[in-house]
């Protein structure tokens, strides 16, 4: 009965909070120190444009109506290939999922046809579906066909059989276990799924766009590679930073208004 | 109605899981399956509801349904099996929207079952925010929703603590004193089965068979844990059961 000490805390942390003012300032202070470092002549316009040398080569693209045509051109190849390949892809990762025949049928194309990438194809693509829009939107849709197909059975596999059990003893109907029990059961896995084909179908919609493409984003960064003209490079980049931002935020407020269940 | 298990058999393989199982279970019956774990009881119920198909024998229904029933033989599952998509209304009515009801009457039912299970102030809450007593309650609002006939119970109070236990007990109590169903009720806990159990079936250890059969005629809602009776009850099922329980601990799974 000597010392009294308190007992030193030692759990906590582990546990990052988001701090949503962070974020935002790190950006300014990168662009700042760069805009900075440019007008201070520490980097040279060659290597490296100042920002606002890309904002004004954007300013300029948004002035001459430029603007619009690559971006509609863009988003209309990206939305026509991504929806379509997600559609296909959801089903046939269904059709996986639930019936053995087209598991043992499909699951080894899968396998097979999955880890090409893509891009490669494009030139089969431009001789089938011709140098115009048909071959980038196939190129769209092959690359998130696949990876749809995967997250969507893997999702329906993982769907607690328990619950599909329950709604077998209450005698639901087939189509109302798949529709009310599958369906929102594997909802989550088919959403993680359609981040990964989002990103892969930007990758894949600029490669598409660098070959035989007048409008997009991908042809004017082309363009401007080509013209060393670095400073609408970089605009075109950010435009691309910013659409895949775009994509997330989507597919984010889609998972909270879907799965609200899961608080 | 009645339920008749006529020669019940199962295999996994080389296993014998149950062998050679007859049992008749009367109307407005609760009957208490117990046995040493891995026995089998599960397993015949899953068979009993039509879920598995026994390698031999077959289960009879014999009778007419209740007035309004949509699913004879209804099951009430030991982790609730509810969907978390789904409100707590919204998993009772999930039963109902395959059956010809106009929507008004559905929610009537729905209505009516979560205040049989003291449920209603909880009809809009999500799964994942309800206790797991209160979780078993909107299962058991929805099994009741189908006017069952025959409640299959596996366990249902087994992944609650002692308290809510006792509770969810003396309402279960409560509603077959109203719904008077027939029910075959799977547990391993003795004294619930001497509770709930018109009949308490002991199974053996694999391969499962009856090896003991207890009537208890205490009415149900008169029957209290401290009755010396019912505990001598529970006190020779557990004499019954003993050594087959520690054999059946020290046995190697086969699944």
């Amino acid at each position: 009965m000597s010392e009294v000490r308190p007992v030193p805390f030692r759990g906590g942390g582990f546990r990052p909070r988001s701090i949503g003012v962070v974020g935002p300032i790190v950006f300014v202070v990168l662009i700042s120190a760069w805009e900075a470092a440019s007008r201070l002549g520490l980097i040279t316009p060659l290597v490296l444009p100042a920002p606002s040398e890309a904002a004004a080569a954007f300013w300029e693209l948004l002035e001459t109506g430029r603007l619009w045509l690559h971006l509609s051109a863009s988003l209309q190849r990206l939305v026509v290939g991504w929806t379509l390949g997600t559609l296909v892809g959801v089903s046939a990762g269904f059709a996986i999922g639930l019936f053995s025949l087209a598991r043992a049928g499909l699951m080894p194309v899968v396998s097979a046809l999955f880890p090409i990438p893509k891009i490669a194809l494009l030139p089969l693509f431009i001789i089938w579906f011709g140098i115009g829009e048909g071959s980038k939107v196939a190129t769209l849709f092959f690359g998130t066909f696949f990876p749809t197909v995967i997250a969507t059975y893997a999702g329906v596999d993982g769907v607690d059989r328990t619950l599909i059990r329950m709604g077998q003893s209450f005698g639901l109907t087939w189509w109302s276990i798949v529709r009310k029990i599958v369906l929102p059961g594997a909802l989550p896995a088919i959403l993680s799924g359609f981040r990964i084909s989002a990103s892969i179908a930007i990758i894949l919609l600029v490669a598409a766009e660098m070959i035989g493409a007048e409008f997009g984003i991908g042809a004017y960064v082309l363009l401007a590679g080509n013209l060393m003209a670095t400073d609408q490079l970089i605009a075109g980049v950010a435009m691309l930073s910013v659409m895949g931002l775009t994509v997330g935020f989507l597919i984010s407020r889609a998972e909270r208004l879907l799965l609200r269940w899961r608080g | 109605m009645e339920l008749r298990l006529d020669g019940i058999t199962h295999r996994y393989g080389a296993v014998t899981v149950l062998d050679g199982i007859d049992l008749a279970v009367g109307s407005g019956q609760v009957v208490c399956l117990v046995g040493p774990s891995g026995c089998g009881k599960s397993t015949l119920l899953r068979i009993i509801g039509g879920l598995e198909m026994p390698t031999g024998g077959a289960v009879h229904l014999m009778g007419e349904p209740p007035e309004g029933c949509f699913n004879p033989l209804t099951y009430v599952f030991q982790d609730f099996a509810l969907l978390p998509w789904r409100t707590a209304a919204d998993n009772v009515s999930l039963v109902l929207e395959d059956h010809p009801l106009s929507a008004e009457a559905r929610s009537a039912v729905v209505a009516d079952v979560l205040a049989r299970t003291k449920l209603t102030d909880f009809a809009n809450a999500w799964p994942r925010q309800l206790s797991g007593g209160m979780k078993q309650r909107v299962a058991l609002a929805r099994a009741l929703a189908v006017r069952p006939a025959v409640m299959l119970m596996d366990e249902p109070l087994s992944a609650l603590d002692s308290q809510t236990r006792e509770l969810l007990m003396e309402d279960l109590i409560g509603l077959w004193e109203r719904e008077r169903f027939t029910a075959v009720y799977v547990t391993h806990n003795l004294l619930e089965a001497v509770r709930l159990g018109h009949r308490v079936v002991v199974l053996s250890r694999r391969p499962g068979r009856i090896s003991e059969q207890m009537t208890i005629d205490t009415p149900l809602a008169e029957r209290d844990m401290a009755d010396p009776i019912l505990l001598a009850k529970a006190e020779r099922l557990w004499v019954a059961m003993r050594d087959e329980a520690a054999a059946a601990d020290r046995e190697l799974l086969h699944v």
